[in-house]
């Protein structure tokens, strides 16, 4: 009996330490996790159907017009400075032969159409969602967004801010033939970038 | 130098009730002031529930009814506009899960992930309890043996004892 009180007090003296351990342990672990990263509710599932007009051309496209291959939607804005960020990204993957889809969110027709006109047009189409319908369907909640569609039209994956090399590398390469991107792209990160 | 509350002791004791006041009100000042017009009381009850249980994904601890996000006027007026369409609360819950995932709902529906969230309070409460229970009971039986005859009669000799 006395044996067992002592080891009992001895082991209590360690369960402050134990708990801060354990504390240590989570709080080490929260470190590297990013609080803003959110769940992307529409992985896996088909591109949402759509009727709207194409931003250079006028025309009514739907989710047919998408190509047969995997793609990347990229949600852009002119009021978005993330997006100028990204933009020469954009050219470079295609000039690389990406597709790239652009879904004008929230914006001015004519300002982007301007955008376009001065900084390269990289995108294959763009579907004007000037009121965001579109957005709200795919779960976009801010731009720069870019989404990848597989063959069947399937979102497959969902970056949330600037796309660039690093992240293209990591993330994205996996659906697309190896290209060489963001050589130069580094190059100019600094003189963009604020 | 004369105050002009009617005391010291009252005078700080009001002015922290004050402090306490105004940051009450600023608190609910936080709210977006906007106008929607219903078609019928109930409506505009359960537009005022469900903002609030609505998170905004852009500004991660705020509900939609407090955000002034574009999304989150966005998905306020998709809001309006669901209720006047004669959705049910778990329709416009579903249609929100469906596209912003189980993030956007300040009470989650029990599933695998949430489980944690929704069971540690009991379970942290009963591990408490447990542990409350342990300590008394220990103390308990920490209660020293009863003194002996012989200790007994040293201790009443020691206490009758007044030269000590």
């Amino acid at each position: 009996m006395w044996l067992i009180r002592v080891s009992n007090l001895q082991a209590r003296r360690f369960l402050p330490l134990l708990g801060f351990g354990l504390l240590s342990v989570l709080l080490f672990r929260g470190l590297s996790l990013d609080p803003t990263a959110l769940p992307a509710a529409r992985l896996g599932q088909p591109f949402p159907e759509f009727v709207k007009l194409e931003l250079q051309s006028g025309e009514a496209i739907g989710v047919a017009d998408l190509s047969q291959r995997p793609a990347l939607v990229n949600v852009w804005a002119t009021w978005c400075y993330s997006c100028r960020v990204e933009h020469p990204f954009l050219l470079e993957l295609a000039e690389a032969e990406i597709p790239i889809y652009g879904l004008n969110y929230k914006d001015d027709a004519t300002k982007a159409r301007a955008w376009l006109g001065q900084l390269g047009d990289p995108y294959a189409l763009n579907i004007v969602d000037a009121e965001g319908s579109l957005g709200l369907d795919l779960g976009v909640y801010g731009a720069p967004e870019t989404y990848v569609i597989d063959q069947e039209g399937t979102i497959v994956h969902r970056h949330v801010g600037i796309l660039d090399a690093r992240v293209f590398a990591a993330d994205f390469a996996a659906w697309f033939p190896p290209v060489s991107v963001g050589a130069t792209s580094r190059a100019r990160k600094g003189s963009v970038a604020q | 130098m004369k105050r002009i509350l009617s005391g010291p002791v009252t005078g700080s004791y009001g002015l922290i009730v004050l402090t306490l006041w105004g940051w009450l009100l600023s608190i609910a000042a936080h709210a977006v002031i906007e106008t929607y017009e219903f078609s019928s009381p109930a409506l505009e009850v359960r537009y005022h529930t469900l903002s609030q249980e609505l998170r905004c994904p852009k500004c991660q601890n705020q509900n939609i009814a407090d955000s002034n996000a574009p999304i989150a006027r966005d998905l306020r007026v998709v809001l309006v506009e669901q209720l006047e369409a004669g959705q049910s609360d778990e329709q416009i819950l579903a249609f929100m899960v469906a596209r912003y995932g189980e993030f956007v709902r300040y009470r989650p529906a029990v599933d695998r992930n949430t489980a944690v969230l929704w069971w540690a309070p009991a379970l942290l409460i009963g591990a408490g309890l447990i542990a409350l229970a342990f300590h008394f009971r220990g103390r308990g039986a920490a209660v020293p043996p009863a003194l002996t005859a012989s200790e007994t009669a040293e201790l009443k000799k020691l206490m009758e004892d007044d030269s000590l």
